[in-house]
Order: structure tokens, then sequence, then C-alpha cells
């Protein structure tokens, strides 16, 4: 057995997950390579460290104990709260949006943290609510708190992606904790019924988007050009592609974003429908570990946790994706684990990195069920 | 009271963990369906709509930058140019090639260079804020070498400006073609719409043909647009150059006209305002399509001057007007050798006399003739111009007889030529007065129509075609267009007729005619001809002669030659010259220009003398008298906007 020769801490690392993290990390960074016009500089190095960085450091996190992880999120949750309210006082005017906090050596974005954090404080509220009390409204108001203050704080911003994603994350948990089906049927309809009131109260060049989305062709020069380019990129690369470092709606620039949000776009016109397909199926790969972690774990908070955590993940690729094939409206999200930023990243490794905990711990614990019974 | 019903089962560990898997199933499914849809849509986009959104972006990536074509010539006959191309040095300006925020400083210098005024500077300003994808526009054209050298000079601080060779059209014989090949120039706002925004219609250096041949001939000359092909970034950076396209020149076109003769015509014309037009009796080639005074084709295709546009257009000699086509006049007498040829379609002996006493008697009206004439044979009524002996005739036959002849020698008819208008004017008769002017035909419409006045109303062309077609006998058609040697068919006209009708106009030169200072100092060569004189006005309003300008009399001469054998048909026409006296020596001239250059030539410097100055000369004092004016009324205006 290949498991006598390899130590056996290394081999009981999930190694399926971590090749196709691996798979998906190195697209991406062979992708801002070529992005750059055949360049490390200035996104392929930077990229590469962070990630790689950030991968040993997810492997790290899933080290840590369960409980830790349950007696940190109150504390983190708090304090990431707080520093969303920072960012709305000393944050830092960019992009036209106030996101991040500059500590001088890194720019902070802590809507960025919030994803894990606020999907495990839901979890760890469904696990401390006794079974009993999950169709009452004490299951539901807290809940709704915990979501709706940093969802708002982050439409303050206005960063609209972040919070869909937010508001998204917390949804689901608490949609699998259990809570009766026509609450979740009631907001589907009243979110429907709100949403063109809620579109009016939107900046403009949001609005703008979301009608462009509609219709890309109508402005192709002004506001829908993006969608436009980045159509024009993946229907352009065709089966095959058009080679590696050869995509020339990247490299002459007329898809813009091409190393960040629009960095699919960029690689299917390069890979084609293969590489992209194959870049599908690996997140398809990862999103299917974390349901099954879900399934497997053992205890409620993981359960929760290891399904909400993965569903975020799924949100920001499918919205990702859907978005730069022209069906959502162009919300700033970028892919994870591929597109250049090392915020995303980090909150993505966070994630897998919890994943990985969540994963260990059932397997610890199954060993030891099975040691039990021989023993 | 009633018992409340029972509350539902507290919600279980057990329920919990089922709902947990239920729920959790459900949404991988949802996640399973969104995952297919998304590989959906990239096959479609990739590969159902790859060849959609290849082309497009194929469209982002490369540009093409049009190379105008060049022009194709007009030659002559005898292969000598009319229209051709000059090398010329022109800048321009590429704003995509200029280093970011330096267009302005760039323009400026570049302006200061070339002595741009800031009318200019302020259109290049905006066109260059407007054109994108690597386009240029143009700084200038037709630049000194002084102005050129100096931009080339200073090239390395002018990234962006292009200095190049360019083409400008040149019409050597200058306004002698004027009116016949018209003039190039920048094509306008509708003639861009109308092409469906060619680009190449607004590509710098690119001119189409604006009047004349070079806008009727337009898609011959033309040729086809070449192309550096670019590839470009999103922000018009140069990438790379790819396989540049080749331009196809456009085709030369030859003319049927000897432009020397032309030249000649022209210059013959002098100071009148008038029209030569010489067929080529056997195949209807055009020769010679001259009207005078005329615009120089030079002048107007490096773009029309304000200053010299008014000078053309309030000149009462109407520069601007083609008057072989486009200008209509009563053909007088001319046409009474036509009258003949009806008269005896009609049956009347040539030799029956008919007395002149200076006039004829209609009714109560006396129409009158120039003279006395006595007793007047059919050929000594043409060669005398008697008007009495064509009232009795005609009064005889009535008129729609000879319309009909009129018109089989295409008298009021418009021709198949490549020619932008083309004023036909009217052969009456009484159909058409009754459609005109819903009146019955009278006895004195003929007789005024049988001298050519009256409704009767033809341009130059039509006159010399009718006495080509005298003089063969043939069907001929005038032909712009290449050089033939193919003949017309015969008209259905008896030769002996024909012979009666050309005896009478070789007597009007040769004989006691009314133009005997039309005959050619060329030995062995006889001219036949027929003289013409038509009012302006009423002869209430004077003789027609010793009036102001306007009011003369116009004058005509249509004539053919050799007599015997006929090779050359002539109308002259000659705006308020007095008499048909004007038009005759004119004739005289060409004629001989036609056998005898050199005969001819001295003729013509002995008058060009008298006139001030050949034609190129009197021409170049023109453009001077232009620029001045120009440059005193820009004086004017700088002054009056100084004081506003």
């Amino acid at each position: 057995m290949l498991s006598s020769i390899i130590p056996q801490p290394l081999a009981r690392l999930p190694w399926k997950l971590i090749v196709l993290v691996l798979l998906i990390g190195s697209f991406g960074i062979a992708h801002l390579y070529s992005a750059a016009g055949g360049s490390v500089q200035p996104w392929a190095l930077r990229q590469g460290l962070i990630f790689f960085t950030l991968l040993l450091a997810a492997i790290g996190i899933s080290y840590v104990p369960e409980s830790w992880v349950k007696g940190l999120t109150p504390v983190a949750y708090v304090t990431v709260l707080l520093m969303l309210l920072a960012v709305e006082f000393v944050g830092f005017v960019g992009m036209g949006a106030q996101r991040w906090i500059d500590l001088g050596f890194m720019k902070l974005q802590p809507s960025e943290f919030m994803k894990p954090v606020i999907v495990l404080m839901l979890a760890r509220f469904y696990e401390l609510l006794p079974t009993g009390d999950i169709r009452r409204w004490r299951a539901i108001w807290p809940a709704a708190l915990l979501i709706g203050l940093p969802v708002g704080l982050t439409l303050i911003q206005p960063d609209l992606g972040t919070a869909l994603a937010l508001a998204f994350g917390g949804v689901v948990v608490m949609f699998l904790a259990g809570l009766p089906w026509w609450l979740f049927a009631g907001g589907l309809a009243a979110t429907a019924a709100a949403l063109p009131i809620a579109i009016s109260f939107l900046h403009e060049y949001q609005q703008r988007r979301i009608l462009i989305f509609l219709e890309p062709e109508a402005d192709p020069l002004g506001a829908g050009y993006n969608l436009t380019q980045s159509k024009i990129a993946i229907g352009s690369g065709g089966l095959w592609g058009k080679g590696y470092m050869n995509g020339s709606q990247s490299h002459l620039q007329y898809l813009p974003e091409g190393h960040t949000d629009f960095a699919f776009s960029a690689i299917v016109e390069e890979w084609g429908l293969v590489g992209g397909v194959a870049l599908i199926l690996a997140f398809a790969g990862v999103i299917l570990w974390g349901m099954r972690v879900a399934r497997r774990a053992q205890t409620r908070f993981a359960q929760l946790a290891a399904a909400g955590l993965t569903m975020t993940i799924f949100f920001y690729v499918c919205i990702n994706l859907m978005m730069v094939m022209g069906l959502a409206p162009v919300v700033g999200i970028p892919l994870p684990l591929v597109s250049f930023g090392g915020s995303a990243v980090m909150t993505v490794m966070l994630m897998i990195g919890l994943l990985i905990a969540f994963d260990r711990q059932a397997k610890t614990a199954e060993r030891a069920r099975r040691a039990g019974l021989r023993g | 009271m009633a018992k409340p019903p029972k509350k539902p089962a507290r919600f279980t560990e057990a329920q919990r963990d089922e709902a947990f898997s239920r729920r959790s199933l459900l949404v991988g499914g949802i996640q399973t369906v969104l995952g297919g849809a998304l590989i959906a849509r990239l096959g479609y986009l990739s590969i159902s709509q790859n060849q959609y959104y290849q082309t497009m972006a194929e469209d982002n990536r490369v540009q093409m930058i049009i190379v105008p074509p060049r022009r194709g010539w007009l030659v002559d006959r005898n292969g000598k140019p009319i229209a051709i191309n000059r090398s010329d040095f022109r800048v321009d300006m590429i704003a995509d090639q200029v280093p970011e925020g330096q267009v302005e400083v760039t323009l400026k210098k570049a302006a200061a260079l070339l002595d741009l005024d800031p009318d200019q500077v302020e259109r290049i300003s905006t066109e260059l804020a407007t054109k994108s994808g690597y386009q240029p526009v143009q700084l200038a054209e037709n630049v000194a070498y002084e102005n050129y050298a100096a931009v080339t000079v200073r090239l390395p601080d002018l990234e962006g400006v292009l200095p190049q060779r360019g083409f400008s059209r040149y019409y050597p014989a200058g306004s002698a073609v004027g009116h016949l090949v018209g003039y190039v120039g920048i094509a306008n706002r509708e003639e861009y719409v109308a092409e469906d925004k060619n680009p190449l219609l607004v590509t710098p250096g690119f001119k189409i043909g604006k009047e004349g041949l070079e806008e009727v001939l337009e898609p011959q000359l033309r040729g086809q647009p070449g192309g550096q092909r670019v590839e470009l970034t999103a922000r018009g950076k140069l990438v790379r150059e790819l396989e540049p396209k080749p331009d196809r020149s456009g085709n030369t076109v030859r003319l049927a006209i000897d432009v020397d003769l032309q030249e000649y015509a022209a210059r013959r014309l002098g100071l009148e305002s008038g029209a030569v037009v010489v067929i080529d009796v056997p195949t209807g080639d055009i020769l010679c399509l001259a009207s005078m005074p005329a615009y120089d084709p030079n002048s107007f295709s490096d773009g029309i001057g304000r200053t010299e546009w008014k000078l053309l257009s309030e000149n009462e000699r109407r520069p601007l007007v083609n008057k072989t086509v486009n200008s209509l006049y009563p053909p007088g007498s001319c046409l009474k050798p036509m009258n003949t040829l009806a008269f005896q379609a009609a049956g009347i002996d040539p030799d029956e006399r008919v007395h002149c006493n200076g006039g004829y008697q209609l009714g109560r009206r006396f129409f009158r003739c120039l003279k006395r004439h006595g007793s007047m044979n059919m050929r000594d009524a043409i060669m005398k111009s008697c008007n009495t002996y064509f009232y009795a005739m005609a009064h005889r036959t009535g008129y729609d007889v000879v319309a009909e002849m009129a018109r089989k020698l295409t008298l009021g008819m418009k021709y198949d030529l490549p020619l932008v208008s083309q004023s036909y004017g009217t052969i009456p008769d009484s159909e058409w007065k009754l459609r005109k002017y819903d009146q019955r035909w009278t006895a004195a419409d003929s007789l005024n129509a049988s001298i050519g006045q009256g409704y009767v109303i033809l341009n130059p062309l039509q006159l010399a075609v009718h006495t080509a077609r005298i003089a063969s006998g043939r069907a001929i058609l005038p032909r712009l267009i290449g050089v033939h040697a193919d003949s017309a068919p015969p008209l259905d006209i008896p030769e002996e007729h024909l012979a009666v009708t050309r005896q009478g106009m070789w007597q009007v030169v040769n004989a006691a005619g009314t133009a005997g200072t039309a005959r050619v100092p060329v030995e062995g060569v006889e001219v036949a001809g027929k003289t013409g004189t038509s009012q302006v006005r009423g002869l209430q309003y004077g003789d027609g002669k010793n009036v102001p300008w306007k009011y003369k009399d116009h004058g005509h001469f249509v004539c053919y030659a050799p007599f015997d054998q006929p090779r050359y048909a002539m109308a002259v026409t000659v705006e308020h010259g007095g008499t048909s006296g004007a038009a005759t020596p004119i004739a005289r001239d060409v004629m001989t220009f036609l056998f005898d250059r050199e005969k001819a030539m001295e003729q013509l410097v002995a008058y060009e003398e008298q006139w001030g100055g050949s034609l190129a000369e009197r021409e170049a004092a023109f453009q001077r008298r232009v620029l001045e004016l120009a440059q005193a009324n820009a004086a004017a205006r700088a002054a009056s906007d100084e004081t506003a």
C-alpha cells in the first residue's frame, strides 16, 4: 500500500481536493502570465506566491480543532463587523466604492473575510439553538440580524456583488438548518416583487449594468462594452481556443479586466471550449467534495458550515461565469482562485482550509468509531 | 370552550437530519443544473456562435488604413493627357500615434511649419478628436516643398505627423477643358451618405468627381482602394503591420475629343462668350466640345475659394455654364438647310421660285425679310438666307413636316452621352403647342419657326450633329468616349435632296452668300455652312447691334468641310455676338486648324495679342485678381473683427 511508504499526516491530506485546487490555481497563474503579455510581472509572480503561501496556510488551518473554530467564530464575526464599520469612516476610496482599509503594507477588504465568517456564525447559531426551536421565530430573527448587519454595511459601501454573496451564504445556512419552507418561498416572492423598487435605489452605473445585461448590443461601445467584448473573447475561442498567449481580445486590451473579473473569458479565448469546460469541471469537483464533507460531518456546526462555505464558493463561481457569458448582470465578482487579487484568494483558501478541517474531523471520528468497533 | 387543536409535534433531531439531507440534495441538484447550463452556454458561444464572434474579434483586432487609389487618366483620341495626376506633398496626422496628451502641442507645432490658419487648425483639432482607430487626418495637401522639408527635418519632435507623397489632379489644358471634364473635390456629406458612408470618401487625399466627365465617369476612374492592414490594441496603438492590400488605379478613359483642337477652339473664342462643337462626320465622335469662358478645373480641384466662386457666378458671361449642352438658343437661320430638306420631302421643286420683295404677307401681318432678294430658288434662298422663301414654303407645307425632318436630324433630342445634364430644347409642332399652351398651331407659328425663331430653341451640340447628318446623309450620333471607326447607317433622305441642300450651303460660303469670311485658307478645302442670327429681344428694343452686350443678338454658324468629302462638322455660337459675323471667323480658324495647324496658330497668336495675352496668361491674371481680392476681403474681415 502507498500509505505504508508515505508518512501518515501527508497521506491523510485530501489529495483529490488539493489536486483540483492546484489545477485551478495553476490555470489562473498561467493565465496571468499570458495576460501580462508573457511576463511574470506584474501579476503571475505575486499571485503564485500568494496562492502557494495561502494553500499551505489552508492546510495549516485544517489542523485547527473544530472547537477552536467554534470559539473563535463570534469573535471573528464582531471583529469583521467592526472593520466593516471602519471602512465607512477611514475607508480608502477606490474603484468608485469604499472597500478597503489601507494598512500600509496591504489593503484590507473586510467584506471578503465576512464571507466565511457569516457562514460560520450562522452555523454556530443554529448549532446552539435547541432543535425544537427551529420552527419558531427565535430561529429566524437573530439569524436575520446576523445576516442583515454585514449585508447592509456592504451595500452602503457600495458593493452589490459582495452583499449578495453574503446574503446568499447566510440564507443557504438558514435553509439547510431546516427553517420552514414557506419562509424561503415567501422570501423569494418578496424579493421578486421588491426587485424593481430595489433597482431604483441602485447607483446609476449599477442600474445601467443590469439594463445592459438584458441587451448588451444596444450600446456596444458604452456600458455594454465589457460584456460584448467578453462574449467575443469566449465565442472567438472555438473548440480548442486560439492557443496559449495568442488571445487577441485580452492581449490587445479589447477585453477589459482580463486578469480579474473577466479572467474566464480570456482563458476560454486561449484554451477554447475544452479549457473552459475543464475549468468548470474542476470547480464542480471542488464543490462536490465540499458537499460531501457537509453530508459526512459529525457535528451540526460542521455540517452547516461546510455546506454554507461550499455554497459560497459555488455562488462565486456561478455568478462570475454567468456574468462573463452574459447570463447575469456585470456585478464585479471575481472567479475564485483564478482572478488576480490577494484578498479573494485569501478568502477562498480560508474556506478551503476550514473544509479540510471539517473533513479531517469527520475522518478522525470515523477512524475512532471503527477503532472502537474493532477494539 | 373547545380544546385547542393539538400542536404539531416538536421538531426532532431525526427530522432535522432528514431535512438537511433532503435539502442538501436539492441544493446539489440545483448546482448540477446550473453547472450544466453554464457548460451549455459556453458551448453555444464558442461552437455555434464561433463564426460570428471570430469575425467580431478580427474586426476588433485589424484595422485598415485606406490607401486611396490613383485616379484613372482622361486622355484624348490621340492619347494626349487631358486629366492626369501630379505627385505632390501632403502632411497627415494620426492622433493615436501621438504620445498621450501631446496632440494639441504637436498640432500647433506642425501648423506653424505648414502656415495653417487658425480656422484650419480648429477644424483639424476637432477631426483629430473624433477619428479613432489609427485613421489619419489631413493637415495639408499640395504643400510647398519648403514647408514639407521643414516638417520632415523636425519629424523626431512631431510623432504622429506623417509627411507623405500624394497626388493631385492636373488638367494641362486648364479652363479649355473645364466644362468638359468638370473637376474633383473632397466628398461632401451627401456624397458620403449616398455611398453608405464608404470610409474611402473621408480618407485624406481622396477626391471624387464633382462635375462633367469626372463625375459621370467616377466608377471607371476611381479604382480600388488599397490598404495597410494593421493590428491595433483597443487604445489604437500599433502592434504590427500585416500584409498590405495593394490598391488598383482607376482605368484610363480615352475620349473622342482632340484636346489640341479643343484647346485651340477655347482660345479662339477669346473674349467672347460662346461654344464650339466639332463632330467627326463619318463616326459622330465629338472632337471638340468647347465652352467659354470657363472655370479652371485645376483651381477648382484644389478647393474652390469663396472669392473665386463669387467672381465666376456673378460674371454675366456665365463661366459656370457649359454652353455646348446646357445653354439653349434660338438657332435662327441655321436651320434653313434642314427646312429645305423638309420642303423637298413635301414635294417642293427646288427650282421653284419665290419672289422676295422684302417680306411675306400673311393675312394682315407682314413678316419681314432682311432685304429685297428678288426671285429666289431653294439654293439661292439658303445662300442669301432669304426669309421670304422660307415663309412662303413653310406656309405651304405647314411646320409639322419640318418638325419631323428636324427630329430626323436629332434636333430637340437628348443624346445618350456621359454628361451630367443636357438641356435639349424644343422643336415645336402643332401637337406640342396644343399640349403645352392648349392652343392651335397657327400659320404665323410656322413662319416664325421656319427661320429658327419663335418656339425653336436648341443647344450648339444639336446644331453640330444636325450639320453632320446633312453632310453625311447618315444617322450619326455624337459619341464622347473612345475612338470609333464604324459608320452609321444612311438616313432615309434621297441623295438628290441632300445635294440641293448641300449646294445651297456651299454657296453660302463660296458664292455670293452670307459667310464669305468662313472660307479657309487651305488649298483644296471648301467649306459649306449656314449662318444664323437669333434675336435676344424683339426688334422694338433696337436692332440687336447697337445695344448693351446682353441685349445683342446671338451669332451662330454651322458648317462642314471639305465640301466634297465631309470630315468635320461644326457649330459655333457666340452669345450676344451681334451678328453671325462674330461666329464665322471663329469657325473658319477652327476649321483651318483641322487642316493646317501652323497657319491656324499664326492667326490665333495675332488675335491673342489684342486680347491681352493667351488663355493661360489671362487665366493666371484672373487667379492673381482672385488672390488679391481674397486677401483684401480677409484683411477687411480682420479689421472689422478687431473693431467689433
